[in-house]
């Protein structure tokens, strides 16, 4: 075999197992699309593999006519889009004095910060605290217990480190001040790293759902992961009570619980691959400084 | 510089760090404060304070629960497993990805590779649920089509295990190659080509130059995990375990959060969650220690 078909072979089996890795991490998500789209006759009767049967949209007219439903959607997009505003903020605030060397005391509030990363009072003091705090069954304890990741402050430190100080210097001789100089030079320097923060921090909020758990009872305040999972939890529990003969009538039909996923997951899709460009680039500065 | 004029030029960067420095103080020392309630009798309507000290009784008491053995047997097993199954998931890949020469067909499959990362745990629960329900599920559906018996994924002990470990693979091993790749274009390219001219192989490629050159981020990765061993997400265990598969899906995580938030045993949740941390920070020190000899390069 010569060298130039040996590497054909290598090329196009190689590509094959790529695509077929990437059909495995879509596949799932195009099964609960069918799902959400196929007719209940056809989802029981298991012929829903990728395609969807019998079209029809009823499950997402249902999900898009059910008041509860879309409170919690624009609820959790509020959510999402303030603790993500409040998150960079605070993380700014935190990364640009840790970058000046001159700064008295500097070394301590970093061991401050870092010392978190690596013990923390563990889920049941965070409880009793934000009860003190009277934060149950508000939205604070959604927002403010995880203002400040240190890794996402690490990774921003390093990259405010790597813009010249010639730049910064020459602003400072000119009688800039320290806000200014930020606002005017740092940050607009630093555009790649705060969009993949920023989607780091909302995805995490978007996804978030222990908190919630913990924190809110009353339906009102319910961010969409958290109705999500009663929806799977009941599945799961009907499941397992199906199995000692329980009725099934009073389920709601597959398509509806499949109609609520791609409905939960649908925003992050659509953010994401605008923002894509800029996290591998700043997850790799990440890990190659961090 | 004067006291007083080095007030005037960093009292603004002093006035930005106050709001942060805040926050841990409330929110992350906060609740280390309360780890006290470990050593003591907590009762909710005393509080901390008024609370009585009994010095290590909770800690025995914990460590006379069979549940606190099983939940924490179950933490490394599961981590354990992972460790196997999807920590080398992402390297193959990564190398495959390294490999590919049409640069449009990387990128797409990098963007849709890294789509599983973005979804919460709870769709991925629902998702499970869609392929692997014991009635309705799809996978059952076609097996029960051809005529083969259905497997009870979600209910029984093995099958669990394989759908709790294939998860993982299906949701972290796209991400994970993001930093091998970063690893990767640090790489000379005139070795490739020197090791062209001597006559070698891809596969004799990878093995001497490509895997060679991400070993140390393969090192480091995995002293990293070792380090978390004792630590796990409390997500995933929670929304693909269930009562069925309780004896093997409690993980430390779930059991604090079952015995402190819905049985109300504060105190023996917070020993265990003590527990967890202190064990966790002497294995991210370990591992630290046994990278540092190892590769001459620490996480610390």
């Amino acid at each position: 075999m010569s060298e130039r078909t040996s590497n054909r072979i290598f090329d196009i089996v190689n590509v094959t197992f790529v695509a077929l890795f990437v059909l495995f991490c879509l596949a799932p998500f195009v099964h609960v699309i069918a799902v959400s789209l196929s007719s209940t006759r056809a989802i029981t009767s298991g012929e829903v593999t990728i395609f969807p049967i019998e079209i029809n949209w009823k499950a997402y007219v249902q999900v898009f006519t059910d008041n509860a439903m879309i409170r919690s959607l624009i609820f959790t997009i509020i959510l999402t889009v303030a603790t993500t505003v409040l998150c960079m903020l605070f993380t700014i605030a935190a990364a640009y004095p840790l970058t000046k060397s001159k700064l008295k005391g500097r070394k301590l509030f970093m061991y401050v910060i870092i010392i978190t990363m690596f013990f923390s009072g563990g889920i049941i003091p965070e409880y009793l605290l934000i009860r003190d705090l009277h934060m149950i069954d508000t939205v604070w304890s959604l927002i403010l217990p995880g203002l400040v990741s240190p890794f996402n402050l690490i990774i921003l430190i390093s990259f405010f480190r790597n813009i010249p100080p010639s730049l910064e210097e020459s602003a400072e001789i000119d009688g800039s001040s320290h806000f200014r100089t930020l606002m005017s030079i740092v940050l607009p320097l630093s555009m790649p790293v705060m969009a993949t923060l920023a989607l780091f921090y909302a995805v995490g909020r978007w996804n978030g759902f222990q908190d919630s758990l913990m924190y809110i009872n009353n339906p009102d305040l319910y961010p969409l992961q958290l109705k999500l999972f009663q929806m799977v939890q009941n599945n799961m529990i009907t499941e397992l009570t199906q199995l000692e003969g329980a009725n099934r009538t009073k389920l709601p039909p597959e398509s509806l619980k499949a109609a609520t996923v791609v409905f939960a997951t649908v925003p992050i899709l659509v953010v994401y691959p605008w923002l894509q460009k800029y996290f591998v680039s700043g997850v790799m500065l990440g890990a190659v400084k961090g | 510089m004067s006291k007083a004029s080095y007030i005037r030029r960093y009292w603004q960067l002093y006035a930005l760090l106050s709001l942060p420095i805040i926050y841990f103080l409330i929110f992350r020392y906060g609740p280390m404060y309360g780890v006290q309630i470990a050593f003591k009798d907590f009762n909710l309507f005393q509080g901390i304070n008024g609370s009585e000290w009994i010095g290590f009784e909770a800690f025995r008491e914990v460590f006379g629960m069979k549940e606190f053995y099983s939940s924490l047997r179950n933490t490394f097993m599961l981590n354990f497993l992972d460790l196997v199954v999807s920590f080398p998931a992402p390297i193959i890949l990564a190398i495959m990805l390294y490999e590919i020469k049409s640069v449009w067909f990387k990128k797409v499959s990098q963007t849709l590779l890294y789509i599983p990362h973005f979804i919460s745990w709870v769709i991925i629960g629902g998702i499970v649920y869609q392929l692997f329900g014991n009635q309705s599920g799809m996978v059952n559906g076609l097996l029960e089509s051809m005529g083969l018996n259905p497997i009870p994924f979600l209910t029984e002990k093995g099958p669990w295990l394989i759908t709790y470990l294939f998860t993982g693979v299906w949701q972290s091993a796209g991400w994970g190659t993001i930093l091998y790749l970063a690893a990767l274009t640090g790489v000379n390219r005139e070795l490739f080509e020197a090791a062209e001219v001597d006559g070698a192989t891809r596969m004799k490629k990878i093995c001497y130059i490509t895997l060679p050159s991400i070993k140390p981020t393969i090192v480091t990765l995995l002293i990293l995990n070792l380090g978390k061993m004792v630590s796990i997400g409390f997500d995933r265990p929670y929304v693909i375990g269930n009562t069925a598969v309780r004896e093997y899906s409690d993980v430390l995580s779930t059991f604090v959060y079952r015995i402190g938030l819905e049985s109300g045993q504060y105190t023996l949740a917070t020993v265990v969650g003590l527990f967890q941390a202190v064990v966790g920070l002497v294995f991210i020190l370990g591992s630290n220690y046994i990278s540092k000899k190892v590769t001459g390069d620490g996480i610390l």
